[in-house]
């Protein structure tokens, strides 16, 4: 059963003291560097495409193809910039792997600018983990002193800074032109494109964004070629991907496995439902995706399974509800999350989803009537692909699907004048009341 | 609304993109954005982020179309802002019109906006000319599902309102935040006073961090803000649109000509906003052009005719009264020695002529000058061999031309105080892009600096050399602009006609004040009839004599301001007919407050009554700009008329009452009548007189003199008038002078060191105490100072532009 998973980004995290230079450099850590310099930026770039290496923070797109966008006729510097800020709600891979594996990100940073001729790269961080910053820092530092950063890198002539940044706390600076402008030191909110990063972005430059676990990939594709990396996971959608299971199961957790792995499979991993009960809805890949039941088990978790189903692959982040959670109450508790993080810009997610929130919460507490449900549908209508960026679109997800799917759950509340769930039931510590 | 106009108005046919919108093919220049492309064939697409002069932002997202085929056979999954999806050939457009999808779309957002918006339309500012109000109308819903019965919900309030500064209000409920007003700040202003704070439903418009409320354009922002949330102070609460009269004018408070327009109601005006001229000022306009208009509205407006009565004072008196006095008095004077006119920089041109022709005619002399300020000789030289008659027409420097020169040189000359729209083009320019700003000023100055304009290091007087030294790297596609502030550094002028000349860049000359180039082309100088006729040549005089249709114009040059000041004071001239004038503006104010006192005679012009009005034999009231229709001509050499907007038959323009006196002169036997009374008779008059087609006089050129030498604590005083500052003009609106930047006299960090936070500068007219700031970049032996932002002013309190001043640290005085 375990040989279906794939430590790859995951190797060291169970070494002692795995996120220290010396343990990652003795599993072959740094060594692809060598075969990278080797190569030229172009070949590594060409491996990377073959790889079939595609965005693993969230949208898929290929990302060698995303580095060969890069006009290297510009004169202006180019940049790399490592998205880092994870902050979707159920998601949790970049920030574990930056914690247990920081030096696979470093190295893949490295072999990523070499490969579009980047000399400054930048890793921003979502600035509330303040312990995955420093460990970032640190492993940087380590690898600066080793000569694996700074100028003249393995004599190769080539020469590498990186600047660790730490956000400000915005789950928009995930947006990759809001990042920029965080990073530049603006108000986070996206950018207006064209022009595209890949043309115009971090001042103004051409710049590569990426998300931490595919900057990671990177060395492992150079260190055992891109044939390998493809001999995973399914036709379109190749490689292996950290997927975080989290709610009701016996072990969450992140589980680095094949594209195209179901969640059957990984909840055998994980240990199965919490005893007792059954899985009610799960996301495939944060709050952002739409939300998916039991009859989806069998799905295989690749971007073209997923969104076969009409959701979406995206971060892989499984949060598994079973049938104690009221969904509305779920639902309620994401809104309330998008409303608090949408940046302003633009109506429909700013005015939306300050609606959206009264309206879920009349619903939750009983009032109102069906058509009530059809009037919010309408309102994400509305949002979703009338916003600025996807933020708007991600905030009507949960609320679409969970009506597609759990219609008759929101006219229970309004028969029942409220919830008709004991919310307590739902929470780690269920059945293990003391009573007095 | 105004329509991106093609540059040059002649667009190549390949450039030319076809697409289809709704159904209509039309053709559009390239990177035409679709919501104007759609103007074009008459849909309006419904919007608020957008803005023809502001970048794209598309934030409202209240424009939304359909686009089923991007033109390249594929359509867009989702609507898309027409605001920032610029034409592709082939595209396929469906607007509101035509598209079930985009008019859910807008109906969705509009929904949206107003679901936080206040229902306070009946006492808000912008109710009726509001674009959310409208486009409420005409593209939402009737009915909120929001905070209806059912619904009921709840809107985010915010305190009302907050003071962004003293001239603007914030009310942050009403804001859509569009972030038009910031984006104007940032793109068009460079003046980051505000920006937006917080996040989502909270995200608000707020007072920038570390940026002090500093803008001569904020105004704009509450002109371009779609909602009631950017008030004004002054204008608050005190109209509704729909009872406003609008008359188009221009703006009197520089030579930049801006178009604005003039909100009146019941013979009072209420409110000045920008007017649109994409050739002029664009859609923007200083505060002071929008704000300082109640010195007219002031108790000291004279409102009738005054004459000195017997016992010494001014009495009240009938206007054919007032003409028959001054008639007498006049034709006296003029027996004593003759008149002088100083007719002041604000008349307008139909005014202007009417001063010229008045003292040819009527006075017999050429004693006529509308310098009220520091001038020279060589200026009256350089006036009348560069500048005079030319304009857009005949190829002089244009506003456009700023945006195309590759180098604007400034010379004597600060734009951002002296010339706001002029610094406001510049910038764009240089946002563009394209132009590269060089002054001639003793320090960088904070407009310079917003257009990272390179600074050559040039204390007072030393202007000429620099000039020199600079024309090596200009050539045909460099602009020189020359202020008026160089008449009074001897030999700058001559170089920038040399430097000029020698590289082929272009000349022009921008006065500070709106009336001095018209009357300049109405014969107000000494030196020059009307049209740009040249006193000293015979032809013209015989040209102008037979167009008036009297036997003969007085042949000597007379004088220029400076000596009919002289003169007077000597007793070689007997009177005096001066309008508009603070003798503290003058060279000289001492000299010029004697020479009042000295005539024989004065009769004194004015909107409001001063210390000029109070010292003359007869007072004539002056309707101002928005009392008479008249011309500027700005410093383009643009002709710029505008009409009256109130109706006030006891507020008439100067030419009115010139008329009458030179009628009753006319009937003692001194020179002939006017021929005109209105403004439409001496417009045509002009129009038949025409312009000069004769040889300009040639500019003699003057040598550069060696500046004084600084020694010891000496320093040689730089000065020129800041926007806002003690200007009569600006008198009446408390709000407007609360945003005058603090006067400071900037020094050297040496003299800053040496001498502390108030110092002290003495000249040969007195000292000033002042606060003082350090300008890292100020040229050694120099300080500057405001001219007109403390007391008297520099030219009365300390000394002259140019002239040395000496510096002491204020003792027992701490800032």
């Amino acid at each position: 059963m375990t040989d279906q998973l794939t430590p790859v980004l995951t190797e060291t995290w169970d070494v002692e003291q795995g996120w220290k230079l010396a343990p990652y450099a003795a599993l072959g850590g740094y060594a692809a560097l060598d075969t990278a310099f080797a190569m030229s930026p172009d070949d590594v770039i060409t491996a990377v495409k073959d790889s079939g290496l595609r965005g693993r923070g969230g949208a898929g797109f290929p990302t060698g193809m995303k580095w060969s966008f890069i006009p290297q006729d510009n004169p202006k510097p180019k940049y790399l910039v490592v998205n880092a800020d994870e902050s979707e709600p159920g998601t949790c891979k970049d920030i574990p792997l930056m914690m247990g594996n920081p030096h696979v990100l470093v190295e893949g940073v490295i072999l990523s600018s070499y490969a579009i001729r980047a000399n400054k790269a930048f890793i921003y961080i979502r600035g509330e983990v303040v312990h995955v910053i420093r460990r970032v820092q640190a492993a940087v530092e380590e690898a600066y002193a080793a000569g694996h950063l700074g100028t003249d890198i393995h004599g190769s002539g080539y020469d590498l800074d990186v600047v660790v940044h730490a956000g400000a706390g915005a789950y928009i600076c995930g947006e990759e032109t809001a990042l920029l402008e965080g990073l530049e030191g603006r108000r986070g909110q996206p950018r207006l494109r064209p022009p595209f990063p890949a043309v115009a972005g971090l001042y103004a430059s051409p710049t590569v964004i990426n998300n931490v676990e595919s900057i990671a990939s990177v060395p492992a594709i150079v260190r055992h070629g891109a044939a390998w990396f493809a001999s995973m996971g399914t036709e379109k959608s190749k490689g292996h991907g950290i997927f975080s299971l989290s709610g009701h199961v016996v072990t969450p957790g992140q589980y680095e496995a094949p594209l195209g792995i179901t969640l059957r499979e990984l909840l055998e991993l994980a240990g199965g439902i919490r005893k007792g009960h059954q899985l009610k809805f799960w996301t495939p890949g944060g709050s952002s995706t739409p939300l998916l039941t039991a009859e989806h088990l069998d799905v295989p978790l690749d971007f073209e399974g997923v969104g076969a189903v009409g959701s979406m692959l995206g971060t892989r982040a499984l949060q598994i509800f079973d049938e104690t959670v009221c969904v509305v109450r779920a639902v309620l508790r994401w809104t309330e999350f998008y409303k608090h993080e949408s940046c302003g810009k633009c109506t429909p997610c700013r005015e939306g989803t300050w609606w959206l929130v009264q309206a879920l919460t009349r619903l939750e507490n009983g009032q109102g009537t069906e058509a009530d449900l059809d009037q919010l549908l309408d309102q994400c209508d509305n949002i979703l692909g009338r916003s600025f960026c996807a933020l708007g679109d991600g905030a009507t997800s949960p609320i679409s699907s969970s009506i597609a799917h759990f219609r008759d759950e929101y006219l229970a509340h309004l028969s029942h004048g409220g919830c008709p769930f004991d919310a307590t039931r739902s929470t780690a510590w269920s059945g293990q009341e003391v009573t007095a | 609304m105004s329509v991106q106009q093609a540059s040059a108005g002649q667009v190549e046919k390949s450039d030319l993109v076809t697409v289809t919108i709704d159904g209509v093919q039309v053709s559009v220049p390239k990177d035409t954005l679709v919501i104007r492309a759609a103007e074009q064939i008459g849909v309006q697409v419904p919007r608020f982020c957008d803005h023809p002069l502001l970048a794209p932002v598309g934030a409202c997202r209240q424009c939304l179309v359909d686009v089923p085929d991007a033109g390249n056979g594929r359509g867009f999954p989702k609507p898309q802002a027409s605001c920032t999806l610029p034409v592709a050939e082939g595209m396929v457009v469906s607007t509101q019109v035509t598209s079930q999808v985009a008019d859910k779309a807008q109906q969705g957002v509009m929904e949206l906006l107003l679901i936080n918006h206040p229902l306070d339309c009946p006492v808000c500012d912008k109710g009726g000319e509001c674009p959310l109000q409208n486009q409420a109308m005409s593209n939402g819903q009737g009915a909120s599902r929001f905070s209806d019965d059912r619904n009921r919900g709840v809107k985010r309030t915010f305190p009302k309102p907050i003071n962004l500064s003293p001239t603007v209000l914030l009310d942050r409920e009403r804001c859509i935040v569009c972030q038009r007003c910031t984006r104007f700040a940032d793109e068009i202003a460079g003046d980051p006073f505000i920006e937006l704070l917080e996040r989502g439903a909270h995200q608000q418009i707020g007072i920038a961090q570390d940026a002090p409320f500093l803008s001569y354009f904020s105004g704009n922002v509450i002109q371009i803000c779609p909602v009631g949330a950017l008030t004004s102070e002054q204008y608050r609460f005190r109209s509704r649109p729909f009872d406003l009269v609008s008359t188009p004018g221009v703006a009197e408070h520089d030579a930049c000509g801006s178009a604005i327009r003039v909100d009146h109601r019941r013979g009072a005006v209420m409110r000045r906003q920008s007017g649109n001229d994409p050739l002029v000022n664009e859609e923007w306009i200083t505060d002071k052009d929008r704000f300082a208009f109640s010195y007219a509205q002031g108790d000291d407006r004279l409102t009738y005719p005054q004459v000195r009565d017997d016992d010494g004072s001014l009495r009240p008196a009938s206007w054919p009264e007032a003409f028959t006095v001054a008639a007498r008095g006049l034709a006296a004077a003029r027996a004593a020695g003759g008149v002088g006119v100083l007719t002041g920089g604000r008349v307008s041109v139909e005014d202007a002529y009417a001063y010229a022709k008045f003292a040819r005619v009527a006075l017999g002399t050429n004693d006529i000058d509308f310098r009220a300020r520091p001038l020279s000789e060589e200026e009256t030289g350089f006036l009348g061999a560069h500048v005079v008659l030319t304009g857009p027409e005949g190829g002089g420097v244009t506003y456009a031309d700023l945006e195309s020169a590759t180098k604007v040189v400034l010379v004597g000359l600060e734009p951002e105080d002296e010339a706001g729209a002029v610094f406001l083009r510049l910038r764009k320019s240089f946002l563009a892009g394209g132009t590269e700003v060089i002054a001639l000023a003793p320090f960088t100055t904070r407009g310079l600096a917003k257009m990272s304009g390179r600074l050559v290091p040039t204390a007072p007087g030393e202007e000429p050399a620099a000039l020199a030294a600079l024309a090596g790297e200009l050539d045909a596609t460099s602009v020189l602009l020359v202020g008026e502030r160089l008449a009074t550094v001897p030999g700058a002028l001559s170089a920038a006609a040399a430097a000029a000349s020698s590289s082929g860049a272009r000349l022009a000359w921008i006065p500070r004040r709106a009336g001095d180039r018209g009357a300049l082309e109405a014969g107000c100088l000494p030196t020059l009839l009307p049209g740009g006729r040249p006193v000293a040549d015979a032809g013209a005089r015989v040209d102008v004599a037979t167009a008036w249709g009297v036997p003969a114009l007085p042949e000597t040059p007379g004088r220029d301001a400076d000596a009919i000041v002289a003169a007077l004071g000597a007793g070689e001239l007997g009177g005096l007919v001066v309008g508009g004038i603070d003798p503290d503006d003058t060279s000289d104010p001492a000299a010029t407050r004697a020479a009042l006192a000295a005539a024989s005679f004065v009769v004194a012009f004015d909107v409001r009554r001063t210390e000029v009005t109070d010292l003359a034999d007869v007072v004539f009231p002056v309707a101002p700009t928005s009392d008479k229709s008249g011309t500027f001509v700005n410093w383009e050499g643009r002709v710029r008329p505008w009409e009256a907007a109130l109706r006030n038959p006891a507020s008439l323009p100067e030419l009115r009452a010139l008329s009458g006196i030179a009628a009753e002169l006319a009937g003692l036997g001194q020179g002939s009548p006017l021929g005109f009374r209105t403004v439409e008779e001496a417009r045509t008059e002009m129009a038949q007189l025409g312009p000069w087609d004769g040889a300009r006089t040639p500019l003699v050129e003057v040598r550069a003199q060696v500046g004084p030498a600084t020694e010891g604590s000496a320093l040689r005083l730089a000065t020129w008038k800041q926007l806002l500052d003690n200007g009569s003009m600006q008198d009446g609106d408390k709000y407007l002078k609360a945003t005058a930047r603090t006067p400071v006299a900037l020094v050297t960090p040496a003299l800053y060191d040496a001498h502390g936070p108030t110092i002290t500068l003495t000249g040969d007219r007195g000292s000033v105490t002042l606060p003082a700031e350090i300008a890292d970049d100020l040229v050694e032996g120099v300080v500057w100072v405001p001219s007109n932002s403390v007391g008297n002013g520099v030219l009365a309190d300390l000394a002259s532009a140019g002239t040395t001043v000496t510096i002491s640290g204020a003792e027992g005085v701490h800032g």
